[in-house]
């Protein structure tokens, strides 16, 4: 309740529709030379002084990235992006920090503009923070009482140093190099990202958390997140993501890699507020993303929830394989788009090993010219007896210039599975304004009511605190599209 | 008081209203009875601000204030609540959120602090315990899956709780059952006092055995064309409409 009165007090503030993201900061950069080349690749790889065998993998990515073309199914158009007017290394000047107190002033009163606590006695209780500031990480908190119980919680540049022996055996594990023209140009680049290990019977003390930043101008921030629950381990994820207005479009093309051993869950949610460009749709994040998980062990579980409000190009399927017997896996999502962004997303539930289940809820809003599609597989393989699926994608239009698509494909090679899909489209309609209305709500806050409504079956899966930044993100988002 | 002036008003070239004049002093029930078509419907949602309508002459003012100049959102804050014939059913929306955040868009837009939570669900708890409803009336979704009585319940409780000095009850009374009749009368009698007024549009005598009106209006042909006492009302249970026509 206090969410959704917050959700209006939030509109009331914002009276010109403003991104509030939208600041720069002045912090003095390190960049390598624009464009990509196997110079490029080394030089990142230096930079971050990697074993050679990680060299070695990036310029097999970048190889393969080479003979690849852009994918060109998705419901998005978009200017040919030029890859080789792109900065692929952005990092602050002052050399890495070792622990907060040598992170640049600069940077924490920027993360505290974000309302991202970086000190820890100021953390939100129990939230521990990784926060990438383009290409580098430059923060992350709790560390000592993690890794008390034997968690590790650091970037991946640090973990590559730390925990070869980790990295080497889950890189790229999941989401290999040459899957997609994406992957194959983040494995090639990707300069950080957070790693996650949870051991052996652990369930993490806190959430975990990361927040990532596009502060330099045409720079492409390509991140890199592997999470792994050892047996019976479990961790909740969450990751924010903000940058500047820019006129100019930004590439914005991460990975992100977990594996579920036996009985482990992974709870990974994501709330995506990169800049969406202006009402004119000039600028915004252009956003490609493989989100992938790999439910390895028996009965382990992994649940994705996104909530999707920012870019101005959403291209984004985060996905579970269902390796192991008895496994699930989950994707909870809201997509909004306003104006003239696009979004294009949605999952793939590989059903492999018998009796796994899975569950799709999605919703898209589209209002303003934007285009929301749906876009969803389930497969289920022949060795997948009992396997059962349930998919929920509703869609809801604001104005009559968006548009709104379901495109969902089903595939079952066994006849003992179960997959059920259900579709619905609906408007808000102008009985149900109006009845708001005339109980004394603005037309505003009757919107970002009747959309959190619309929403609350997937915003009740995110942690609390930050189900409540997701409601006042749906409601500022949705700004001017109702006249 | 509310006052109405030679109220005229469409619905694209449709004529409904063809020149009401109405005065309901506050403290006032008035109740407007008449057939199907007459216009009873239009004339609650030209005072509520609904979309469609166009007033085309006349005015209707609320304690001096022009209410047709103002959007509904105003028009809830300046005290005037609509009792729908339709309640319109918003999904995952819960009920005690929509009638806290109701309340105190209301508040606030008359610059009275906002009740919290816990003071709210305390006056809710009260005036359900009072309306005599089911508890789980404020967890369920705004009016989804509520059957006709329990949706025009929820309408008393919404007024009960936003405390409007003047409420248009818009046939509230259709598809009641005697119980549920009872309970809405209840509602209205409860609010009863010098700051209130409702207007009661309804069909039928029924509703008005149980809320007895100050004045009963007949409105016939967009207009009004008899006015009299609760004894108005029992005259056209027994006679009908026939003959009331507007000349």
């Amino acid at each position: 309740m206090a969410a959704v009165t917050e959700t209006i007090e939030t509109i009331d503030r914002l009276t010109d529709g403003g991104y509030k993201f939208g600041f720069e900061t002045n912090i003095e950069m390190d960049f390598a030379p624009k464009g990509l080349n196997e110079d490029i690749v080394r030089l990142i790889s230096a930079k971050k002084g990697e074993p050679e065998w990680l060299l070695e993998w990036r310029l097999k990515s970048y190889r393969a990235w080479l003979t690849m073309v852009e994918p060109n199914w998705a419901r998005i158009r978009h200017p040919r992006i030029d890859y080789q007017d792109l900065y692929y290394y952005a990092a602050p000047k002052r050399a890495a920090p070792k622990s907060l107190a040598d992170v640049d002033p600069e940077l924490i009163s920027m993360y505290d503009k974000l309302g991202i606590p970086l000190n820890e006695r100021a953390a939100l209780a129990g939230v521990a923070v990784d926060a990438v500031f383009d290409s580098v990480s430059v923060a992350t908190t709790f560390r000592e009482s993690l890794s008390k119980v034997g968690v590790i919680f650091c970037s991946i540049s640090e973990a590559v140093r730390e925990h070869p022996e980790l990295i080497r055996k889950y890189l790229g594990s999941v989401v290999p190099a040459g899957d997609n023209y994406f992957s194959a140009l983040n494995s090639a680049v990707f300069s950080d990202g957070s790693f996650v290990f949870i051991p052996r019977g652990v369930r993490c003390p806190m959430e975990l958390s990361t927040y990532f930043r596009i502060n330099a101008r045409n720079t492409g921030q390509f991140e890199r997140t592997l999470i792994i629950a050892e047996e019976g381990a479990s961790v909740s994820y969450l990751e924010g993501c903000t940058a500047p207005m820019r006129d100019e479009n930004q590439l914005h093309a991460a990975v992100v890699e977990l594996v579920a051993l036996d009985e482990a869950s992974i709870k990974y949610s994501t709330v995506q507020n990169w800049y969406p460009g202006d009402a004119q749709g000039r600028g915004g994040i252009y956003n490609f993303v493989t989100k992938r998980g790999a439910c390895r062990g028996r009965k382990s579980k992994i649940s994705w929830t996104q909530v999707e409000t920012g870019s101005a190009i959403t291209w984004k399927y985060p996905s579970c394989i269902l390796q192991g017997e008895g496994s699930s896996g989950e994707f909870y999502s809201v997509a909004l788009t306003n104006n003239y962004q696009q979004a294009d997303t949605g999952t793939k539930m590989i059903h492999l090993a018998p009796n796994t289940t899975s569950t799709i809820i999605s919703k898209g809003i589209s209002a303003g010219h934007s285009n929301n599609t749906y876009r969803g597989l389930v497969r289920i393989m022949p060795r997948a007896h009992g396997a059962r699926n349930f998919t929920q994608c509703d869609s809801l239009l604001i104005g009559n210039q968006c548009g709104a698509h379901t495109v969902p494909y089903i595939e079952s090679r066994n006849q003992s599975a179960k997959v059920e899909h259900e579709a619905t489209t609906s408007k808000i309609a102008d009985d149900q304004l109006f009845y708001c209305r005339s109980r004394g709500l603005s037309t505003e806050d009757a919107v970002g009511l009747l959309v959190n409504g619309f929403c609350r079956d997937v915003l009740k899966e995110l942690p609390m605190e930050f189900a409540v930044e997701a409601q006042k993100l749906l409601a500022v988002s949705l700004e001017g599209s109702v006249g | 008081m509310l006052e109405i002036k030679g109220l005229t008003a469409t619905i694209g070239d449709k004529k409904i209203l063809r020149g009401i004049n109405l005065i309901m002093p506050d403290g006032e029930i008035h109740a407007i009875m008449g057939p199907n078509g007459a216009g009873k419907s239009t004339l609650s949602y030209v005072l509520s601000g609904r979309e469609g309508y166009t007033v085309t002459g006349g005015s209707a003012t609320f304690n001096g204030q022009d209410i047709l100049a103002i959007e509904p959102e105003a028009r809830a804050a300046a005290g005037i609540f609509l009792a729908f014939q339709y309640p319109v059913e918003l999904p995952g929306v819960g009920n005690a959120n929509f009638i806290r955040t109701a309340v105190n868009a209301i508040r606030r837009a008359r610059g009275v602090p906002e009740l919290d939570a816990v003071a709210f669900l305390k006056e809710a708890r009260a005036a359900i315990k009072s309306l005599k409803m089911p508890d789980d009336m404020l967890k369920r979704n705004v009016n989804v899956g509520f059957s006709g009585g329990e949706k025009k319940r929820n309408e008393i409780l919404q007024m009960a709780l936003l405390k409007p000095s003047l409420a248009l009850l818009d046939e509230t009374d259709s598809g009641l059952d005697i119980d549920a009749l009872k309970i809405v009368a209840d509602g209205v009698n409860a609010l009863r006092g010098p700051a209130f007024s409702a207007l009661v549009i309804t069909h039928y005598q029924r509703l008005l055995d149980h809320i007895v009106p100050d004045r009963v209006h007949v409105l016939a042909a967009g207009q009004i064309v008899r006015s009299g006492g609760p004894e108005l009302a029992r005259e056209l249970e027994a006679h009908g409409y026939a003959g009331l026509e507007a000349a």
